[in-house]
């Protein structure tokens, strides 16, 4: 199984993030939103931070989860390469780590700029496995 | 799709009421056959019919020709509203609140510049700071924020970023009324403190071009422009602060439409009633966001004509670089048009047009009120942008808007596949464009191949009435993020 693959959108970009679990399609949805922004591979992972958002429902739960990673890399000036979900309700709270390090424009390069998660398109289901698509405003 | 469609004009077509359950009113596209084919390749017709659901919309849920596929909206989409009983909706302006244009003339001739015109471009490219993850310029306490957003471009005027008549010369006086930065989230505060003065990625983009056609010598004449000449456009937003107060109230209007009930296709359509709370709230923030844009392309234009000044060795004022214009392309707006006969008070929402308001409007600055506002509209970096000029066909028949820009017709990974960045750069330069970007992955998404032509969009926009052309402007240097 892969952990995700990219949506083609004719404006902005989307991806379907899988998992053996909810939680790991979540954890892979972020993986895949983050790799969209610059390649994983060249983050170390020299820091770690907890997050914490609620929600009103299990697809909004991911929206928040998303919008909250996009607002950390932009305030703070970090990325991240892995997501860690450490305590959740699968529906309206979910307690997580993410380890990363600064940004450094040097060795990141920037691939995709991602201003916000949006609703349009927004599917959580389980098929073979469990899946979860958003589309991104890019 | 396209069968259902009615045509009722050379470049306009209906979507019927009946073609999903729950429009209120039609779909207008206004297309030509080739452009209405690319649009129903993808979500975009279908988007159309969406917007038709949203409460008190009036008339018809209008696309312009440069209509693709968006979320929730489509790009190219214009709504308006009931004032009284209509809904307002941050999906029908976006994530990039005021995204929009602004374009500064010169009085200097391509020539004029020929020798100094990579020192200029490199000169450029070092004040103005762009794409993502780099720090601006200018860091702004809670306070000044704040302040920013109640004045908007007359703050930076204040401050010392350009002239006075650069207020008068951007749509609303650079200052939509009504903001309320206690409306806005600290994280929008957070997101937006250190970008104002910053280009941004994506589609935004810093061009000096040169005026290669004349089609309306009056207009042309009025805004300034000649053949020949050397201008500047500059296409940014509202940055983080846009972007986080979108996602904040989209969260909201989700809660208002559980609540009342409201049944949607598509849950990015959120929407409030313009006279709730939530509907007021929004409005307010938005209108922070506005102003938090036009002060950004305010300050970008300032650090532009720096930049003449200390290459050209001479001042800003002598080198004849007004404002033509600054127009929003993403916003919400309440305004009065005629509805059947009845003047009207209306929210009218574009997500991916311009307003194009014609003679006579007391909204367009006394030096163009005879001739109608000027309508700015970015092409892709290697072809052509346009200057337009509103019509009162548009007041008539779009709530006085037009398009904005040439659009998608390629997704960006597709374009990240299909073109290498240095050879795009090397084709570029090799038509006498150069290219100054903050990364090539970047540069690969915007290239022209993932665009419709955007002469053709604006033709259509001119044969059907809803804008004239002015001017044609090609790249000559790019700044991109």
């Amino acid at each position: 199984m892969q952990a995700f693959e990219i949506l083609e959108h004719t404006a902005d970009i989307g991806i379907k993030a899988y998992g053996n679990t909810l939680k790991e399609a979540f954890e892979n949805a972020a993986l895949g939103m983050f790799s969209l922004i610059t390649n994983p591979e060249n983050i170390k992972s020299r820091l770690s931070k907890e997050i914490f958002v609620e929600a009103e429902d299990r697809e909004s739960l991911l929206v928040e989860w998303l919008n909250e990673i996009i607002y950390r890399f932009e305030v703070d000036y970090e990325v991240y390469k892995r997501f860690e979900i450490i305590d959740w309700d699968e529906e309206y709270r979910l307690r997580a780590i993410v380890y990363g390090e600064e940004l450094d424009l040097g060795r990141h390069e920037i691939k995709t700029q991602i201003k916000a998660c949006s609703y349009h398109m927004l599917k959580i289901e389980r098929e073979d496995c469990w899946y979860a698509q958003v589309i991104f405003d890019v | 799709m396209i069968e259902i469609l009615e045509q009722i004009d050379e470049n306009i077509w209906k979507i019927p009421v009946g073609y999903k359950t729950g429009m209120r009113v039609p779909g207008i596209v206004y297309a030509s056959e080739a452009l209405l084919i690319k649009a129903q390749e993808d979500k975009a017709l279908e988007q159309v019919a969406n917007v038709s659901h949203l409460p008190g919309i009036v008339l018809a849920s209008y696309a312009m020709p440069d209509i693709h596929w968006g979320y929730g909206f489509p790009i190219g989409g214009v709504a308006a509203t009931d004032y009284e009983e209509g809904t307002i909706s941050p999906g029908g302006v976006g994530f990039d609140i005021n995204c929009g244009v602004r374009l500064i003339r010169t009085d200097l001739l391509v020539s004029d510049v020929k020798s100094s015109f990579e020192k200029l471009m490199i000169e450029i490219a070092g004040n103005v700071p762009k794409g993502v993850g780099s720090r601006g310029k200018i860091r702004l306490s809670q306070r000044e924020m704040a302040n920013l957003m109640e004045e908007g471009v007359t703050w930076a005027i204040k401050r010392g970023y350009g002239w006075q008549e650069d207020i008068e010369l951007a749509e609303d006086g650079g200052c939509l009324k009504g903001a309320d930065p206690s409306k806005v989230s600290n994280r929008a505060f957070e997101r937006g403190r250190d970008q104002v003065g910053t280009l941004g990625a994506g589609n935004h983009f810093l061009e000096v071009q040169e005026v290669v056609d004349i089609f309306d010598e009056v207009a042309a004449n009025a805004f300034g422009l000649f053949k020949g000449q050397l201008v500047v456009m500059i296409h940014s937003g509202s940055r983080g602060v846009g972007h986080q107060i979108c996602t904040d109230y989209i969260k909201v209007m989700d809660r208002v439409v559980n609540r009342l009930g409201i049944v949607l296709p598509d849950r990015q359509l959120g929407c409030a009633p313009i006279h709730s709370q939530e509907g007021r709230d929004y409005y307010s923030a938005m209108a922070c966001a506005v102003n938090y844009a036009f002060t950004n392309r305010q300050i970008l234009a300032h650090w532009v004509r720096q930049s003449f000044e200390h290459v050209l060795k001479k001042s800003a004022e002598s080198l004849g670089m007004r404002l033509v214009y600054d127009v929003c392309h993403n916003i919400a707006k309440i305004e009065e048009h005629d509805v059947d006969g009845r003047r009207r008070k209306l929210c009218v929402h574009r997500k991916g047009a311009t307003r194009a308001f014609g003679p006579n409007s007391p909204l367009v600055p006394a030096p163009y009120r005879e001739i109608g506002q000027p309508v700015l509209i970015p092409g892709d970096m290697g072809s052509a942008s346009y200057v337009l000029v509103g019509t009162d066909k548009a007041m008539k028949e779009t709530f006085g808007s037009t398009c904005h820009g040439a659009g998608r017709v390629m997704s960006r990974s597709q374009a990240k596949k299909k073109v290498n960045a240095q050879e795009l750069r090397q084709n570029l330069e090799s038509m006498g464009i150069k290219v100054i970007a903050g990364s090539l992955g970047l540069l690969s998404e915007e290239a022209p191949v993932a665009y419709k032509d955007v002469s053709q969009v604006v033709e259509v926009c001119h044969k059907s009435g809803i804008a004239k052309k002015v001017a044609k402007m090609r790249p000559l240097g790019v700044l991109k993020g």
